[in-house]
C-alpha cells in the first residue's frame, strides 16, 4: 500500500506540474458554463427544474469530454517511462507492475475527479442562481459525478493498456485518438446505421441493447438518463433507455474499469525495459 | 559468503549471442569491475541479474534468491547507465518516492542528497540538473537502505575527477560494511586501484576474471625500458644493449617481465655511459586490449 501511495503522490505532482489538471479543469469549466448558459432556456415548457435540464446536457458533454481527458492523461503513462528510460530503475525496486499502475491510476483519477467536480459544481451553481428549486436535481448530479469517475476510470485504464502496447508516446497518442473516435463517435453512428438498415428486426430488439451497454460511454449515458425520469424526458431519449435495465448499464460501467485495468496490467507485464 | 553467483549465463537475441556461458561470483564486501567495449554484453548481463530480462540459459543466484524475485529486489540496488528521472519532480521528491518504495522513512532524502553533494539543488526540478547531477541522484537512490548488492552501470561516466574519487571512497565504505559491488566500465584506467577483482567481457564471452596483478602476470606483456644516455653516447649505449635509438639521448628496450632484472643489471653495468633509466610497465589499456583481442581471436573459426 505504501508503494502504491508513493507512486500516486509522485504521479499527482507530475500531473499537476505538466498542467494536465489545469487543462482538464479549464475544459470542464468552460463547457459546463456554456451549457448552463444556453441550456436553461427551454425549462419552462418541460416543467423540469433548471438543474435537471443542465444535468441532461452535462451527461452528453461528459460522454465526449471525460473519456478524452482520461485518455490524454494516461497515454504517456508507460510509453513515456519507456522513452525516458525511467522504467528499468523502478522495476528493480520491490514494487509490482500492478502496483505501479494502481498508483498512477489513483493520481490520475483524483485529477479527473477534481476537474469533473469543478465543472459540474460551476454548472450547479449557475442553476441555483437562476432557480432555488434546483435542489431536486442534486441526487442526479451526484450520480452523474460518480458515474463520470467510473467512465473516466475505464478510459484511464484503456489508455494505460494502449500505452503499454504502443511503447512509444507518439504511437500511443495516435492510438488513443483513434480509439476515442471509434468508441465515442463511430460506435454510435454505426449502431444507428445498423438500426436503420434492420428496420425494427431482431437486431434492434435483441442485439442492439446489449451492444449499446457494451460500450462504457453509452452505458454511462443510459444509466444517467434512465435513472432520472426528468432528465430522460428533457433529453428526449427515454425510448432507447427504457428497453435496458439501468442495472445492466451500471454493471457495464463497473466492469469496464476493472476489466481494462486487468488488461493494462497484462499488457504492462509484456513490456521489456 | 557469495552474494552473486552466475554460471553459464547465456543470452541470445535472435541469432546474436549477447552473452556466451558467462560465469563468475561476487562475494560480500568485494568490489568487482566488469570491463568491456560498448556492446560487449555488460548492460545485458546487469539487466539479467536484476531480473529485468530473462537469461536464455544458465543459473543465477542473487542474495540466495532468483533474479528479479521479491527477495532479491529487496536487497539489490541498481544505478542504470545514464540514470533518468522524471524531469518535473525535484531531486528531493524523487528520492522521497524511492525511499518509500523501499519501505524506508522518506525524511532521509535530504541526508542522502547531502552525501552525494546535491543538498543545494535538492529543491530544484531535475529538468534543471546537469548530466553529472542526475548521475548523483542515481547514486543517492542506490544508497537507500543497506543494499547487499550494488549493481552500477558505468557509474562514473559524467563525473569529474574529484567526484569520481569521492564516489570510489563511498564505495570503499559500502564494501567495508559488507556490500557486494559490481560496477561496469569501458575503461580499465577508470577502475584501476579501486576494485578487488576485474572481469573482462569481450563479445559476450568472459575472457578474464582476476586481480589487476594477476591480469598483469597472465598477460606477460613486454616491459619497456627507457634509457637516457650521456650526451653523445646514445649510439654506444644502443650498440651495447642491442636496443633501438629513439633520438639523440634516448634508447628504448623492451623485455619480458622475467628478463627485467637481467637487463637492468646490464644497464647498470654500462656505468658512466648512462644518465638515467625508466621502467615503463604495460599500461592498463595495453593489458585490456591484450585480453579483448584474446577474446576476439577465440571467436574466429
Amino acid at each position: 500500500m505504501t508503494r502504491i501511495l508513493a507512486t500516486a503522490s509522485a504521479e499527482a505532482r507530475i500531473v499537476l506540474r505538466n498542467r494536465w489538471v489545469a487543462i482538464a479543469i479549464a475544459m470542464m469549466a468552460v463547457f459546463s458554463l456554456v451549457l448552463s448558459a444556453t441550456g436553461s432556456a427551454p425549462t419552462g415548457a418541460l416543467g423540469a427544474d433548471p438543474l435537471s435540464v443542465i444535468i441532461a446536457s452535462l451527461t452528453s458533454l461528459a460522454v465526449y469530454l471525460v473519456p478524452l481527458i482520461a485518455l490524454l492523461m494516461s497515454f504517456d503513462a508507460i510509453a513515456g517511462e519507456v522513452e525516458r528510460g525511467t522504467l528499468p530503475l523502478v522495476l528493480t525496486y520491490p514494487i509490482r507492475r500492478s502496483e505501479i499502475l494502481l498508483g498512477k491510476f489513483a493520481a490520475h483519477l483524483a485529477a479527473l475527479a477534481l476537474a469533473v467536480a469543478v465543472g459540474y459544481g460551476l454548472a450547479a451553481g449557475a442553476a441555483f442562481l437562476s432557480d432555488t428549486g434546483s435542489a431536486a436535481g442534486l441526487p442526479a448530479l451526484l450520480r452523474l459525478f460518480w458515474t463520470s469517475l467510473l467512465l473516466g476510470g475505464a478510459f484511464l485504464a484503456i489508455g494505460y493498456a494502449l500505452s503499454a502496447l504502443a511503447r512509444r508516446p507518439g504511437a500511443a497518442a495516435g492510438l488513443i485518438i483513434g480509439l476515442w473516435l471509434v468508441m465515442i463517435v463511430l460506435y454510435d453512428l454505426s449502431l444507428l446505421a445498423a438500426i436503420v438498415a434492420d428496420d425494427g428486426g431482431w437486431f434492434t430488439t435483441d442485439i442492439f441493447p446489449w451492444l449499446l451497454i457494451a460500450n462504457p460511454a453509452d452505458a454511462f449515458r443510459l444509466y444517467n438518463l434512465a435513472a432520472s425520469e426528468a432528465t430522460a424526458a428533457a433529453a428526449g431519449l427515454g425510448g432507447a433507455a427504457a428497453t435496458i435495465a439501468p442495472l445492466h448499464a451500471l454493471a457495464s460501467l463497473l466492469l469496464w474499469p476493472l476489466g481494462a485495468l486487468a488488461l493494462a496490467v497484462f499488457a504492462f507485464r509484456k513490456v521489456t525495459p | 559468503m557469495t552474494t552473486l553467483t552466475l554460471s553459464n549465463v547465456t543470452k541470445t537475441f535472435g541469432d546474436m549471442r549477447a552473452l556466451d556461458a558467462v560465469g563468475f561470483t561476487v562475494a560480500a564486501g568485494e568490489r568487482v569491475a566488469l570491463i568491456g567495449h560498448n556492446g560487449a554484453g555488460k548492460s545485458t548481463l546487469m539487466k539479467i541479474l536484476l531480473g529485468l530480462i530473462p537469461a536464455t540459459a544458465g543459473d543465477i543466484e542473487v542474495c540466495g534468491a532468483a533474479p528479479g524475485s521479491d527477495a532479491a529486489r529487496q536487497h539489490v540496488a541498481y544505478l542504470p547507465e545514464n540514470a533518468a528521472f522524471h524531469s518535473a519532480l525535484t531531486g528531493l521528491e524523487t528520492l522521497r518516492m524511492y525511499l518509500r518504495l523501499r519501505g524506508e522513512r522518506p525524511d532521509q532524502a535530504m541526508s542522502l542528497l547531502d552525501r552525494v553533494g546535491l543538498a543545494d539543488a535538492a529543491k530544484r526540478r531535475i529538468s534543471t540538473y546537469s548530466k553529472g547531477m542526475r548521475q548523483r541522484v542515481g547514486l543517492a537512490q542506490a544508497l537507500i537502505g543497506h543494499p547487499r548488492l550494488l549493481v552500477l552501470d558505468e557509474p562514473t561516466s559524467g563525473l569529474d575527477p574529484v567526484s569520481r574519487r569521492d564516489f570510489y571512497t563511498m564505495l570503499d565504505k559500502l564494501a567495508a560494511e559488507g556490500a557486494a559491488i559490481l560496477l561496469s566500465s569501458h575503461a580499465l584506467t577508470e577502475v584501476e586501484a579501486r576494485t578487488d577483482r576485474i572481469v573482462i567481457l569481450s563479445r559476450g564471452k568472459l575472457v578474464a576474471d582476476d586481480t589487476l596483478a594477476g591480469l598483469r602476470r597472465r598477460a606477460a606483456l613486454p616491459i619497456r625500458l627507457q634509457i637516457r644516455a650521456r650526451p653523445g653516447e646514445a649510439d654506444a649505449v644502443a650498440a651495447e644493449l642491442a636496443g633501438g635509438r629513439q633520438n639523440g639521448v634516448m634508447v628504448d628496450l623492451t623485455c619480458t617481465p622475467e628478463d627485467k632484472l637481467l637487463r637492468l643489471g646490464q644497464i647498470a653495468g654500462l656505468g658512466p655511459l648512462v644518465e638515467d633509466v625508466d621502467v615503463v610497465p604495460p599500461s592498463l589499456e595495453d593489458i585490456y586490449s591484450h585480453f579483448s583481442q584474446v577474446g576476439a581471436e577465440g571467436d574466429r573459426p
